[in-house]
């Protein structure tokens, strides 16, 4: 009897750490397809907010539904605020967030115009570290085609994009850079920066 | 006066400079940041002077396609650098395409005015003496800020005084004729400026700090453009936040 139970407990632990390595292991982690797929949905979504013919404003709330839809925006806020993220408050951190949000929304949802025609075609998909990315080309009208790619990862629990770069200028890197000087004109103050952010773009 | 040229532009190779100590993550490596700051202040008062368009763009048919040409005349005019260069980097497949858009666009496209080698499916692929110094192995360099042309490194400012004489064409056209490519590249950079208006404009004068903002973007994509991962200082666009959410 003591045996049976032993070995009753044996399999359970053997069977719970199965699981748990499951849930370890890259077993879930995202695949080319899911990557790709997500690519493909984003930029289907922003071709018909481009085409809705909508006034700048309500492309820019638009524009704000996809970003938190299919971005990871806390890493990608993260990111922006570089080291300063260290000592910001758990509240600093989410209005940031926020914050951040709506300031990209603004700066690059203003300008969508300019991609009207525009075209997207997704050349490859390569694997890199723990994440994916997607490579495409966007072709405007009158103008040569140039270089694009998402990156996706599935370590925020879902499938989520967390930059996107142009011809190798990185949105995230470009932000961070421009978030850095920002917060030096503000001496580092946190809070100044959140709600100079909330006016900016 | 060229042998002056050529002098300078050896000696300002030598002088590409790398980092004497580790920089801090994301930082360029920048040790000439004052004098830089100035020729950035200067170059954007000559671009709001001159070339920034006073509102919004808007570019009729006709003249999109008069820029076009002038610029395709300009692209054809510089091909025959871009060859040279081609071969300095024992880039062989490039040469050949290279060559073989040249022909057909100074032939079939009306001495360059059209870009047929493109609808053929020979797209443009520019390199610079800038490049070839990277493949030769010279390192980047600082990065400097250059009168007019704007950002640059040690490396590829040093490309561009070279590259005055890589063009075969400037040796064999006559004199008033061999400028003319030359006033075609700058019609075209100037329209350009105009067509890219939304970019520049949110560089130059929408960045908190315009001068940081057009070097992170320059590095990023000069770096891309060579496919130079050598390069010390600045950002890593493949760094993994997931990892550390701080690097930059």
């Amino acid at each position: 009897m003591p045996n049976n139970v032993t070995r009753r407990s044996l399999m359970a632990t053997s069977l719970a750490f199965a699981g748990l390595m499951g849930l370890a292991t890259p077993a879930l982690a995202l695949s080319d397809a899911e990557a790709r797929a997500l690519v493909d949905k984003v930029v289907k979504d922003i071709n018909s907010v481009i085409s809705s013919g909508k006034s700048v404003s309500g492309m820019i709330k638009d524009f704000e539904k996809i970003f938190v839809r299919y971005g990871d925006v806390n890493i990608i806020a993260r990111s922006a605020l570089g080291v300063d993220s260290r000592r910001a408050t758990s509240k600093q951190m989410a209005d940031f967030t926020v914050a951040f949000r709506g300031y990209i929304s603004r700066k690059y949802g203003k300008r969508f115009n300019e991609f009207v025609g525009g075209n997207v075609t997704v050349t490859d998909v390569r694997r890199l570290k723990s994440y994916v990315e997607v490579r495409g080309s966007i072709k405007l009208r009158g103008q040569a085609p140039f270089d694009v790619s998402w990156l996706v990862s599935d370590k925020s629990g879902k499938d989520l994009f967390f930059d996107m770069i142009m011809e190798g200028i990185s949105l995230r890197l470009t932000e961070a850079t421009e978030i850095g000087a920002m917060l030096d004109r503000r001496k580092g103050d946190i809070n100044a920066l959140i709600s100079d952010l909330r006016k900016a773009g | 006066m060229r042998n002056v040229f050529l002098i300078v532009a050896l000696f300002s190779l030598t002088a590409c400079a790398t980092p004497r100590s580790a920089l801090g993550p994301g930082e360029a490596f920048d040790p000439y940041e004052a004098q830089n700051r100035k020729m950035h202040a200067f170059n954007k008062a000559v671009d709001s002077a001159l070339l920034r368009p006073k509102g919004p763009v808007k570019v009729g048919e006709t003249k999109r396609v008069l820029t076009e040409s002038v610029g395709n005349f300009a692209d054809n005019m510089d091909l025959p650098s871009t060859i040279v260069n081609d071969l300095l980097q024992v880039n062989l497949k490039s040469f050949v395409m290279n060559t073989y858009r040249f022909s057909v666009n100074t032939v079939l496209g009306f001495g360059g005015l059209f870009d047929v080698a493109s609808e053929f499916g020979i797209p443009k692929e520019n390199t610079d003496f800038g490049e070839t110094l990277y493949v030769w192995g010279i390192p980047e360099g600082a990065y400097v800020e250059l009168p007019i042309v704007g950002p640059s490194t040690q490396r590829a400012a040093a490309g561009r005084v070279v590259d005055l004489f890589t063009n075969p064409l400037s040796y064999v056209l006559p004199k008033p004729e061999k400028y003319v490519g030359t006033a075609a590249s700058v019609v075209s950079k100037v329209s350009d400026r105009r067509q890219h208006a939304g970019t520049v404009d949110s560089i130059l004068y929408d960045s908190a700090d315009s001068y940081a903002a057009a070097r992170s973007i320059y590095l990023q994509n000069r770096r891309y453009d060579l496919g130079d991962q050598s390069a010390q200082g600045g950002q890593d666009p493949y760094s993994d936040p997931y990892e550390d959410p701080y690097a930059e």
